[in-house]
């Protein structure tokens, strides 16, 4: 019994408490991430943003997720009831699941798989089993044009995020999320005599694949100025059209999981994730979360101030930019990449 | 040891409930729908007996680009349903027969290697402990080696197959407008506009 206690029941606990602790700091950020999107394409356009709630409008999230969770949810009479309700807790629950092997910090993570980033792009492409399923469900034009164009959109960028990838794990010789933050401790700033500076890491080397990474991300999140399944000039509100109350917010929830999910998997692959951006000791003492919440917060400034600038895409450039822009490009930069690291023996 | 067996009996009894349900289900997105939990458990049971990139490569290509081709079909095509479903009797033979052979193969296999272990050594690489090498470094010391030609000649089916579904699907159509960018791109004042004098009272 003492063995079943120690070698089961232990860890089972240890597990869902850190679970439960990464997904109680995790939904307060995505809160503020939230508070911050709203903040940012406000300040772009000179308004004050959400400023009512609590001082500067801190409690605006927390006001929101009230006013969902006590409306009523209304499921329209011709929809498929079970699918209809399952479609939002498939896209959160996906969004969700993927955070158990990012590493925030070194040797913090949940679980460290060898296969991690293949993990992460696994459950990263079902999310869209979230969308189709809500907009089929609803039984309703709008919504299953949305689905539609949602399900075309993520599946062509995957494919290029695919490649992206693939350039990564070739200069990193792992698949483990915590190898390929370990492995940008040397690089192209080692080599100019910078050692230890945020010149190591892989923004630089592989920029090209940094800026198709970075537009990826906009479009696999279905975030402006890819938003074309929700685009409301023409789509209403896309497959979100039929929802309303708690399942409506439990797919805002999940895609700005995957929105957050994509600024760490950024930080992890190009910007070195916890590592200090220069070698100097009182940067080194800062913990590493820090840094990693840093990084990430600079790459969600970005998604927000393309979101506040950028119109919107026609759906066919968003189609022709995929395949025939990005999946050429990030194919040759495999080629490249493999021959570069072949010839100079860098890879090894 | 215990939890791993309890594990196992999940996931396979699940996954043997959904790929029931995938055949008996009336509505067909419902049994593409247990068609992807057919494909989870099978993942799932593939990391259960240490696959790990089997069980991540499972998950991408079939759920997630596979399966939602199927959905995209199912959804799109209007098929009536039960007229497909009248010649389940007549055509039950035929499937029955696939079955018991896919069956047969399988016992086979699962049974000389459990009658006879020793054949696990005749292969030409035998499978390294996990400990020591994870197994997609496995896969790529045999894949990229040894079985390189077979590799390279199962890329050149699949690239044909593309160029094929293309061929097939694609056509030009006459008389309606195109996009062409870099005509778009390289207008300039000089081939975009001309200015006409006009004398009053003419017109052109």
């Amino acid at each position: 019994m003492d063995a079943f206690v120690s070698s089961y029941v232990w860890p089972a606990v240890i597990m869902i408490g850190q679970s439960l602790l990464l997904l109680v700091a995790l939904l307060l950020f995505i809160a503020y991430i939230l508070l911050a999107d709203r903040k940012i394409w406000a300040a772009v356009q000179l308004r004050r943003g959400p400023n009512v709630v609590g001082p500067w409008g801190l409690f605006q999230s927390f006001a929101d997720l009230l006013k969902f969770v006590f409306k009523e949810p209304v499921i329209p009479a011709t929809a498929n009831k079970a699918i209809f309700l399952l479609a939002p807790l498939v896209s959160v629950t996906l969004a969700l699941a993927t955070w158990a092997v990012i590493p925030l910090n070194e040797n913090w993570v949940i679980a460290n798989i060898n296969v991690g980033i293949l993990y992460v792009f696994a459950i990263s492409s079902l999310e869209v089993y979230g969308i189709i399923m809500g907009g089929w469900a609803s039984n309703s034009k709008y919504p299953f044009l949305g689905a539609l164009r949602s399900a075309a959109q993520m599946v062509s960028y995957e494919v290029s995020i695919g490649f992206v990838i693939v350039t990564v794990l070739l200069t990193v010789g792992s698949l483990n999320l915590t190898d390929i933050v370990n492995a940008q401790r040397d690089g192209l700033g080692t080599m100019i005599g910078l050692p230890g500076s945020f010149l190591d890491w892989n923004w630089l080397a592989l920029f090209p694949m940094f800026v198709i990474f970075f537009i990826s991300a906009l479009a696999e999140t279905n975030r402006p100025p890819f938003d074309l399944p929700e685009a409301e000039s023409e789509l209403v509100a896309g497959f979100m059209v039929e929802y309303g109350s708690t399942p409506y917010m439990m797919f805002m929830l999940g895609e700005y999981a995957a929105i957050c999910l994509m600024c760490a998997l950024t930080t992890i692959l190009f910007l070195g994730g916890w590592l200090p951006p220069v070698d100097v000791w009182f940067l080194n003492w800062v913990p590493g979360i820090v840094w990693f919440a840093l990084k990430a917060c600079l790459v969600f400034f970005m998604f927000a101030m393309v979101k506040a600038f950028v119109p919107r895409y026609r759906y066919d450039q968003l189609m022709r930019l995929g395949w025939k822009v990005f999946l050429p490009l990030s194919l040759a930069m495999v080629v490249i990449v493999a021959f570069v690291l072949k010839l100079t023996g860098w890879g090894a | 040891m215990g939890l791993q067996a309890l594990f196992f009996y999940m996931f396979a009894f699940v996954a043997v409930a959904s790929a029931f349900m995938v055949i008996a289900a009336r509505n067909p997105v419902y049994s593409v729908l247990f068609l992807i939990v057919t494909f989870f458990n099978a993942a799932g049971l593939f990391l259960l007996t240490g696959a790990e990139f089997l069980a991540m490569i499972l998950l991408v290509v079939y759920v997630g680009a596979v399966a939602v081709l199927f959905l995209f079909v199912v959804m799109m095509l209007d098929i009536d349903f039960a007229a497909l479903r009248s010649g389940l009797i007549e055509h039950a033979p035929v499937g029955a027969l696939v079955g018991l052979v896919l069956a047969a193969e399988l016992i086979i296999v699962v049974g000389g290697s459990t009658l006879a272990p020793e054949i696990a050594s005749n292969a030409a690489h035998p499978i390294p402990p996990i400990a020591e090498r994870t197994n997609t470094a496995a896969l790529g010391d045999v894949l990229y080696t040894d079985y390189v030609y077979f590799f390279q000649i199962a890329g050149l089916v699949l690239l044909v197959a593309m160029i094929g579904a293309i061929v097939l699907t694609l056509r030009h159509r006459e008389g309606i407008k195109r996009q062409d960018i870099s005509a778009q791109v390289a207008r300039t004042p000089a081939t975009a506009v001309e200015v006409v004098k006009v004398k009053p009272g003419q017109g052109l």
